[in-house]
């Protein structure tokens, strides 16, 4: 089913700009897609590893930043500034895990909180740098791909790759080991495994995912500030984890879905959109608490429980009367 | 050459002093109880054996290595495997994985960020041979919060099996138990390879005392008897301190 579904998922993505109605709603998709990429750099760190960081945002507009900075400001060619971002941001992510993975729990969350801010405070006040509040623009010609169609299939191929990589890593004994560590670390230590080190790994690979989307996030606004790193935009990420399904492959991903469309389709018709989110994100938490994806897979498995079983039922009325 | 050596081992939580200088050695092969009343110490002083605690002072020697400063993955390393009082399982995974997992635990394979672990063939065939030793390779691929009580105890001994230890701490193997499940890992207990150094905490005396060669007794963090089971059991402190409850 699941095969299935990553099948159907996939071919309605590769058809959705030919039919959506133009080039706005396309952007909306692509905004999907980015946060959607996000947000599963938020699920490796908290759904594999259990570690829930209010500062990840930080990792998104560091490394949007930086791309931003180096073709922007010193003129860098897009495909070189793409992969020393990346460096970039695994670099950040090495340094922030020796700082951030000296804690646990609430702790973690507030040294994670600490850390964002101050990536944040740096890009809002080193203004001969990053332009302070007024954020920097990126020429069109610095941009990876030049139309939105053309983006929207670049941050789809992305996306796809990651969550490929994903599925398999989730797999391997590296990923077995860091869902391990995040139920059972007591005893992952007993077995002979370095928890320290599992989890400082997956804290570098979800760094490096998030500034992948940073890079993919300035190029589908052609603007970065602050804004983007500031603590609104690592809550949301984490409630798109929490909404779609933590720890599961594509739940972030809807869980972006979610918030994206609402903050830019229902907020075109109602200034409330953050109360009708709110209610949103109540009603999935108690009726489906484990997020929306494992909540509608369950759902889909009675319903078909369900069908068969009456099935059976109508098929042994007919041959009772046959007799 | 002891298997593990303790020397003025101690440990204190602040002002509460909970292991009070214990020094005792164990021989290669040999099956040593650790006895003692509620709060004696016994699970702080297997903490500090496997390295989920440091001493307060002290050392903990392992086939010659002082291996007082490792933490308890580097522990598990040199060779020593542990059970826990408290069942400390991967619920949602089936009992094959649990094992895999343990048996992976000492392999350099598990930085491997690619190729499913169900793939490594030889893995899945190792910890088929464990779960068979505790005779439970016929529900291998049962998720483990479907097993009963007395399967996941034997489990848990599968799994420090699993990590070819040297020296296998258990801690209460038989706690809470029914008289058959008893049967079944006592049973388990006496298949153990005589190879293995094995250090017991257990309160069911009948099997405890059957296993023991030799027994410690504890009594508010100190060692107040060491000597072999008769020497032990006949000795007036382990009346007064131990048995007399």
């Amino acid at each position: 089913m699941t095969k299935a579904f990553t099948l159907v998922a996939l071919a309605i993505a590769l058809v959705l700009p030919a039919i959506l109605p133009g080039e706005f709603y396309t952007g909306i998709a692509t905004q999907v897609l980015v946060f959607g990429l996000f947000a599963t750099s938020v699920n490796i760190l908290a759904g594999l590893g259990g570690m829930v960081s209010l500062g990840h945002a930080g990792f998104l507009g560091a490394a949007a930043y930086c791309y931003a900075i180096l073709v922007a400001t010193y003129g860098v060619g897009s495909i070189a500034a793409a992969f020393l971002t990346l460096l970039f941001g695994a670099g950040i992510a090495a340094l922030f895990g020796l700082v951030a993975l000296r804690t646990r729990g609430l702790s973690f969350l507030m040294i994670t909180l600490a850390l964002g801010q101050i990536v944040w405070g740096v890009a809002f006040r080193y203004t001969s740098l990053t332009n302070g509040d007024n954020g920097i623009n990126l020429p069109a010609e610095a941009l990876l791909a030049s139309t939105p169609t053309a983006r929207y299939y670049l941050c789809l191929a992305v996306l796809v790759i990651v969550l490929a990589c994903l599925f398999v890593f989730m797999a391997s004994p590296l990923g077995v080991s860091l869902k391990g560590v995040r139920d059972q670390p007591r005893r992952m230590s007993t077995l002979g495994y370095n928890t320290w080190a599992i989890r400082y790994v997956a804290y570098i690979i979800s760094g490096v995912v998030a500034a992948l989307a940073g890079i993919l996030y300035v190029q589908i606004f052609q603007f970065i500030s602050p804004h983007a790193m500031s603590l609104t935009a690592s809550s949301e990420g984490v409630l798109m984890v929490i909404s779609g399904g933590i720890g599961t492959l594509f739940g972030p991903v809807l869980g972006a879905g979610i918030v994206v469309l609402l903050k830019n389709v229902a907020s075109a018709y109602t200034d409330r959109w953050p109360t009708l989110l709110g209610l949103i994100f109540l009603f999935i938490i108690l009726v489906m608490p484990d997020g929306l994806l494992p909540g509608l897979r369950r759902m889909v498995r009675r319903a078909i429980t369900a069908f068969s079983s009456y099935r059976g039922r109508s098929y042994s009325n007919t041959s009772q009367e046959a007799h | 050459m002891s298997a593990l050596e303790v020397v003025d081992l101690a440990k204190s939580f602040g002002g509460l002093h909970v292991i009070h200088g214990i020094s005792f050695a164990v021989m290669p092969g040999e099956r040593r109880l650790i006895l003692g009343p509620n709060g004696a110490g016994k699970t702080t002083l297997f903490n500090l054996i496997a390295g989920d605690l440091n001493p307060s002072a002290g050392k903990i020697v392992l086939a010659g290595e002082d291996i007082s400063s490792l933490p308890s993955h580097r522990r598990a390393a040199c060779g020593i495997g542990r059970t826990f009082q408290i069942l400390t399982l991967f619920a949602n995974e089936t009992l094959i994985r649990n094992v895999m997992l343990a048996a992976l635990g000492r392999s350099p394979s598990r930085w491997r960020p690619y190729r499913s672990m169900e793939a490594d063939g030889e893995l899945r065939d190792f910890a088929m041979t464990i779960l068979k030793k505790v005779h439970l390779d016929h529900i291998s691929k049962r998720q483990v919060s479907e097993t009963s009580y007395g399967e996941r105890r034997r489990l848990e001994i599968a799994m420090a099996l699993a990590q070819k230890p040297s020296l296998l701490l258990l801690d209460e193997p038989l706690a809470g138990l029914s008289r058959e499940e008893r049967k079944s890992v006592e049973s388990l207990l006496n298949e153990l390879p005589r190879e293995l150094t094995i250090l017991m905490i257990e309160h069911d005396m009948d099997v405890a005392l059957a296993f023991a060669e030799r027994i410690a007794l504890l009594h508010n963090g100190k060692l107040l008897v060491d000597g072999t089971r008769d020497e032990v059991i006949s000795d007036r402190r382990t009346r007064e301190a131990y048995l007399a409850q």
